[in-house]
């Protein structure tokens, strides 16, 4: 059995060699290089083991339909368990192999690459999350948020709220539900700025990490409070706690809206069911649910294979914010390589192509995206799913709202 | 290293705790002196000069905690936390008061040689289990400080960007610049390391390490050194946590949470309590492990597994492996690192006349 081991690590060993050889050969008939960071081990598994997947099928479609431009795209993934210098080494890594794209995930992580990605003139993208004045392609010219940022999200949601409401929040009271980090703090100053313009009244609860405990919250925003919606900004596994007390102590949940992070399938089935969580509405930044035409696509794909679709389906959430991501990444390269059809493009040819992205919907899978070298957030819109009837069910289109108010917060946050 | 000291005699004690005990060790610290400075960054490739720097700065905080645990005998789960509170200080220095880098680096370490003595306090009533949680509370409030208190994080996002090292008007930003930036702070920490532990302070924190009832009797201040051991070693970790910022280029209380102080715990249990050459080993296994583990299964894993599951194996694996190779290295040789290192070179050092 050991011989039968060696013979197999020897014979694996060959294969490697060959499969190097063969990959160095394979390398100058056309590639792109890409990188994307990942957590399916860390703290934020639970999003990372959906979307990396999604982001890997996506690329293998277009590869598997003869690439972009003539080119293939190679895509290298580093898990980095959440931890910053992991993620460093990471990056570190992709620009040895060439990428012309990161990937980057997680709030800290893409603010501790800023300086580098700026300097190494790296495009690095950090959808739904990361710092939301980095919208400001001016500022910050490497780093694309490419959806909603936190700011975007906060506006949305107050606009969202005060349809629910019946067109005004004069007078109303607001609570906003909040996971005690920076990335759970940061839509504060937006939404502080709304109420005065809308004449509602805001209070802010915080939720210490790592959020499983929020009962005390729950009661006062319900009982002394007495708020009329609740705007929930949560992560991991928080949310789901949320919609499980917010239920106990009888707050419809329709009055309920929560930001991108705390609204995937995973949240509502930890929360007890899509029975228990009825009526709960979720904000998204890529569609929801596996029937648009991509997926066929996808399935046909791992038909040709002989295999079954992917099981990541179910949790179609943060699979198709992985393929949001790398559409945006393809369109990108796409950009890029009709701009220099040679091929051998830069960071800084990806960072023009990403400039250049304008109406690539899907068939309503994707947001109409209008990336510029001012605006790298590409507009900010997100769409507002509810938990109804064993599923999300779209209740709004594509909007974003308030860009009076996030230019402003923007212009704030500015160095002097 | 491997020489035979014949020949070598020590006829007094100072020779005998000479930082060269032998004629030899000088020209093998000349020899690693030309190998870190001349040899390693230039033919590396950049990939890898980033990871030495990890390493680097790992170190830095890995001797500084050797100090209180493995000499002075004293726990600390707060380390993180000291790290958070250098790198602060050196941002708010560095961005408002436009300081450079010799008066950041040690200001950050000074602070946080403060706070870590506050947070010493304690040590002077209560031992072992019990001090690790005063210290874990260290940990927590000095979190919770900075997260929410603007004016020391900077905003809500609690991160303070900072701008790369300048030397007489020369921007330290590629790797191998931050290399040697980095290397200078990781000899002088190394350095100043050996020196006080073979110092009058270094000699009473190990008396107070071994038994502080016997060392107060010979006429050890035991408040003073404890407070002392607890203030250089926090010293170390805010000098780290500055290192990290300006090599990151960004202070942001998420990179020096409580995982990290257990990470330093772990380079230091691995490397080798109360020796030196152990914490460099500690904090060279720590970081290059899981990067070793995963070069590997990316080559290798492709031939047992599907290669789409492999994406999934290689992060989990890397953590079981992780895990199994901590374990196995400790019950191989619970000393640490430093004593395995010992143990083949005393076999070499007889060789082939063992007896």
């Amino acid at each position: 059995m050991t011989g039968s081991f060696a013979r197999r690590v020897l014979a694996g060993a060959g294969l490697g060699i060959a499969l190097t050889v063969a990959g160095g050969a394979f390398a100058q008939q056309k590639e792109v290089v890409v990188g994307l960071q990942c957590d399916r081990t860390g703290a934020t598994q639970i999003v990372g083991t959906s979307l990396c997947p999604g982001y890997h099928d996506y690329v293998a479609l277009v590869n598997s339909k003869g690439g972009v431009e003539g080119h293939k795209i190679k895509v290298l993934e580093i898990d980095h368990e959440y931890k910053v210098p992991q993620g460093m080494e990471a990056y570190e890594r992709f620009k040895k192999e060439g990428a012309v794209i990161v990937g980057v995930y997680g709030t800290p992580h893409i603010q501790a690459m800023t300086q580098k990605l700026t300097e190494d003139k790296i495009p690095g993208t950090s959808p739904g999350f990361g710092t939301a004045a980095a919208a400001d392609g001016q500022r910050y010219p490497y780093i694309f948020p490419i959806a909603a940022t936190y700011w975007s999200q906060g506006t949305a949601a107050v606009k969202f709220a005060k349809d629910q409401m019946g067109g005004s929040l004069k007078d109303k009271k607001i609570a906003f539900l909040f996971y005690d980090n920076p990335a759970g703090r940061e839509p504060l100053p937006v939404l502080e700025e709304l109420a005065k313009v809308e004449g509602f009244t805001m209070q802010t609860w915080a939720v210490p990490p790592p959020g499983v405990e929020m009962g005390a919250q729950v009661l006062d925003i319900t009982q002394r409070f007495r708020a009329d919606f609740v705007l929930a900004h949560l992560f991991g596994r928080s949310p789901s706690v949320s919609i499980k007390e917010l239920k106990r102590v009888g707050f419809p949940l329709r009055k309920v809206v929560s930001f991108v992070w705390g609204s995937g399938e995973a949240d509502i089935e930890a929360a007890g069911g899509w029975a228990a969580a009825e009526g709960y509405n979720t904000m998204q930044f890529a569609g929801v649910g596996s029937e648009y035409p991509v997926h066929k696509q996808i399935v046909e794909m791992y038909k040709k294979d002989g295999k079954p679709a992917p099981k990541e389906f179910a949790s179609s959430v943060y699979y198709n914010r992985g393929m949001l991501i790398a559409v945006m990444h393809v369109e990108a390269i796409r950009n890029a390589l009709k701009a220099k059809p040679g091929g051998g493009i830069t960071g800084e040819d990806a960072k023009a192509g990403f400039e250049k992205i304008k109406g690539i919907t899907l068939d309503g899978f994707m947001p109409p995206l209008e990336v510029t070298a001012k605006d790298h957030e590409g507009g900010g819109y997100v769409q507002i799913f509810q938990v109804k009837g064993g599923k999300f069910e779209k209740t709004t289109d594509w909007f974003r709202a308030y860009p009076e108010v996030l230019a402003k917060a923007l212009k704030d946050h500015a160095p002097k | 290293m491997f020489f035979r000291e014949s020949g070598v005699f020590h006829t007094t004690y100072q020779r005998d705790m000479a930082l060269y005990p032998m004629p030899i060790t000088k020209f093998a610290v000349a020899a690693f002196a030309v190998l870190f400075v001349g040899v390693l960054p230039f033919s590396m490739h950049e990939y890898y000069v980033s990871i030495v720097n990890l390493v680097l700065i790992a170190v830095v905080g890995a001797l500084g905690l050797n100090i209180l645990v493995g000499y002075t005998g004293q726990i600390s789960i707060g380390h993180g936390a000291f790290m958070s509170v250098g790198a602060y200080t050196a941002a708010n220095l560095i961005v408002r008061l436009d300081m450079p880098f010799w008066v950041a680096v040690p200001a950050g370490g000074a602070m946080a040689a403060l706070i870590g003595a506050v947070v010493g306090i304690p040590s002077l009533r209560i031992k072992g289990l019990y001090l690790a949680i005063a210290t874990l509370a260290a940990q927590l409030i000095i979190e919770w400080t900075i997260n929410h208190v603007p004016w020391i994080s900077g905003g809500v996002q609690a991160s303070i960007e900072v701008p790369r090292p300048r030397l007489f008007g020369y921007v330290l930003n590629s790797q191998r610049d931050l290399y040697f930036f980095l290397l200078a702070f990781a000899t002088v920490a190394i350095v100043a390391t050996l020196n006080l532990v073979r110092s009058r302070i270094g000699r009473a924190f190990i008396a107070i390490r071994d038994q502080d009832i016997a060392a107060e009797i010979i006429g050890i201040n035991i408040f003073r050194y404890k407070l002392l051991a607890f203030a250089i070693s926090s010293f170390y970790a805010g000098v780290t946590g500055v290192l990290y910022t300006y090599y990151l280029g960004i202070a942001n209380y998420e990179q020096f949470q409580i995982v990290v102080s257990i990470d330093y715990l772990a380079m230091i249990i691995i490397g080798g309590l109360g020796s030196v050459l152990g914490s460099i080993f500690g904090a060279i296994f720590v970081t290059l492990l899981p990067i070793v583990i995963r070069l590997f299964m990316e080559s290798f894993g492709s031939l047992l597994f599907d290669p789409k599951d492999v994406l999934n194996l290689i992060p989990m694996l890397r953590l079981i492996l992780f895990g199994a190779l901590i374990i196995v290295f400790l019950v191989l040789e619970p000393e640490g690192l430093d004593r395995l290192w010992r143990n083949i070179r005393n076999y070499f050092r007889v060789w082939p006349f063992s007896y």
